[in-house]
């Protein structure tokens, strides 16, 4: 079942911590991760009733500042970072010339000419030369600060109280997608957003790589009489797809589009010129032949990444994520299939080791947190 | 959490025998490696496997594993429970948690599984 890579993975600085309190690990994108500590179902529920804390360092982190910052970023995303006030938080594919996504990430607006783009581990190394290559023709510095950058997220509806307990900054006051610099977290210096991938409240916080551990184990001690448990990527995972937040690698990559993701909102065609643009405009025009469709199993079966769609028989499409889901209870998937079946309540099959099991497509997300 | 009246096998399941019929599960190595089992699809009742043969699935939340017969023969029944209930393969992997039971073909085959001693080496945990 564990096979050992070739290449040894990275670790990120809770690595020990993880391994000492019995966590099981996984290599991700080249980094040796967490997968679970008490168990996936477990960690799931905590983050959706109390709170759940995940360590993420291994995710990429650019810095962008200078008199063209702005340009170089709207070159490279689809969406428009030119809205963004300073302090605002954005989620951004970016695009090959074709239209295919090289990456999706959050871009943070730090300041007029300053920002952050925090892109997925696996494809920190090729955000990074895409970001450069178009770098050359702006006046701007780029730096991968991705290595001495620890990030810690901290989820759950119960989490804003929690973080609130170990620093002095009111963080009521930052809103969903809002990020402030220079807040103390458990006395060290942190970029602190209100944003995350399970679907919930929550907070990330960026810190110096050597600051992480500081910071996690005062949140789990602040936390602990909370039920805030450390979660894995697991728990992650499970949270992300109910949340219907898109995972590259599965639901998005180099040979699908925005269009087809379902993630229109996140292109501006009336910005400035940007890559991917035209490609974009013309499927746009024609009209796009597969959409991402959210769909519950009716039949028995757990639809996984690569399964086939079938309607009447005939291969149609294929699951890109599956799980059982802790919170519906049922077992739920993203797949591309033809725009007609990519509406609530139409019916194809999965294959599911060959055999057909039926399933239905849902209003997505699949599960939205109960605000107040 | 390797009882000595089983017999195991390199990959990971356990049989009982009784009278000729064998009980088969997987062990409490492979349902802690697999983390919550939330999906078990069982073979038809009746139907022949050849020993080492993939007679089921087990899915955890994030993996899908075979279950391979560790000898040949008949499947005479099957752990109908674990539908509703797959977490019973987590709570009692040796017990509730059973998957077939099945007829043995060759009960020279059971010389080729492990004792416990023999499975706990193999997993590292002798």
């Amino acid at each position: 079942m564990n096979h050992r890579p070739t290449d040894t993975p990275r670790k990120t600085p809770l690595w020990s911590w993880h391994v000492n309190h019995g966590a099981r690990t996984v290599e991700f994108g080249g980094w040796s991760m967490p997968v679970q500590y008490a168990g996936v179902i477990e960690e799931h529920r905590a983050v959706r009733s109390a709170a759940g804390l995940f360590d993420v360092s291994h995710m990429g982190e650019f810095r962008l500042s200078g008199p063209d910052a702005l340009r170089l970023v709207n070159r490279v995303i689809t969406n428009d970072a030119g809205r963004l006030k300073p302090g605002k938080v954005l989620y951004a594919p970016v695009c090959w010339p074709d239209g295919g996504i090289v990456d999706d990430c959050l871009v943070y607006r730090l300041g007029e000419d300053r920002f952050m783009m925090v892109v997925n581990a696996a494809n920190t190394r090729k955000d990074f030369e895409w970001v450069a290559e178009h770098a050359r023709h702006f006046d701007v510095e780029l730096e991968d600060v991705s290595l001495e950058t620890g990030l810690v997220a901290c989820q759950g509806p119960l989490a804003p109280a929690i973080v609130q307990r170990i620093t002095a900054t009111d963080l009521s006051t930052l809103g969903t997608y809002w990020c402030r610099e220079g807040v103390e977290v458990a006395g060290k210096t942190c970029l602190v957003s209100r944003t995350g991938y399970t679907g919930e409240d929550g907070f990330e916080i960026y810190c110096r790589w050597g600051d992480t551990e500081a910071i996690w184990t005062a949140l789990l001690d602040a936390g602990a009489g909370d039920g805030l448990v450390p979660a894995g990527l697991g728990a992650r995972d499970t949270l992300r797809l109910e949340a219907r937040l898109l995972l590259y690698g599965n639901d998005i990559d180099d040979r699908t589009t925005p269009l087809e993701a379902g993630l229109e909102w996140t292109v501006k065609f009336d910005k400035p010129d940007f890559i991917g643009k035209a490609a974009l405009q013309r499927q746009q025009a024609e009209g796009v032949r597969r959409r991402l469709a959210g769909f519950v199993m009716a039949d028995r079966g757990i639809p996984r990444h690569g399964y086939p769609i079938a309607r009447d028989g005939v291969e149609v499409g294929t699951v890109t994520s599956g799980t059982y889901s802790p919170t519906l209870e049922r077992n739920i998937g993203l797949g591309y299939v033809p725009p007609d079946l990519a509406v609530p309540d139409r019916e194809f099959d999965v294959l599911i080791r060959g055999r057909p099991a039926r399933a239905r497509t849902v209003k997505t997300p699949f599960y939205r947190p109960s605000r107040g | 959490m390797y009882p000595e009246e089983l017999r195991y096998s390199k990959e990971h399941e356990w049989i009982r025998v009784e009278d000729g019929e064998g009980v088969v599960g997987i062990t409490w190595f492979a349902q802690d490696q697999l983390g919550d089992v939330v999906y078990v699809e069982l073979p038809e009742v009746g139907r022949k496997v050849a020993k080492d043969e993939a007679f089921g699935v087990v899915e955890s939340v994030k993996s899908v594993s075979d279950v391979y017969a560790p000898v040949g023969g008949e499947i005479v029944a099957v752990n109908e429970k674990l539908v509703d209930h797959p977490e019973l393969v987590n709570q009692d992997p040796y017990g509730e948690g059973w998957f077939i039971r099945l007829r043995i073909g060759d009960p020279a085959e059971l010389r080729d599984l492990l004792d416990a001693a023999g499975y706990q080496e193999l997993i590292g945990q002798a």
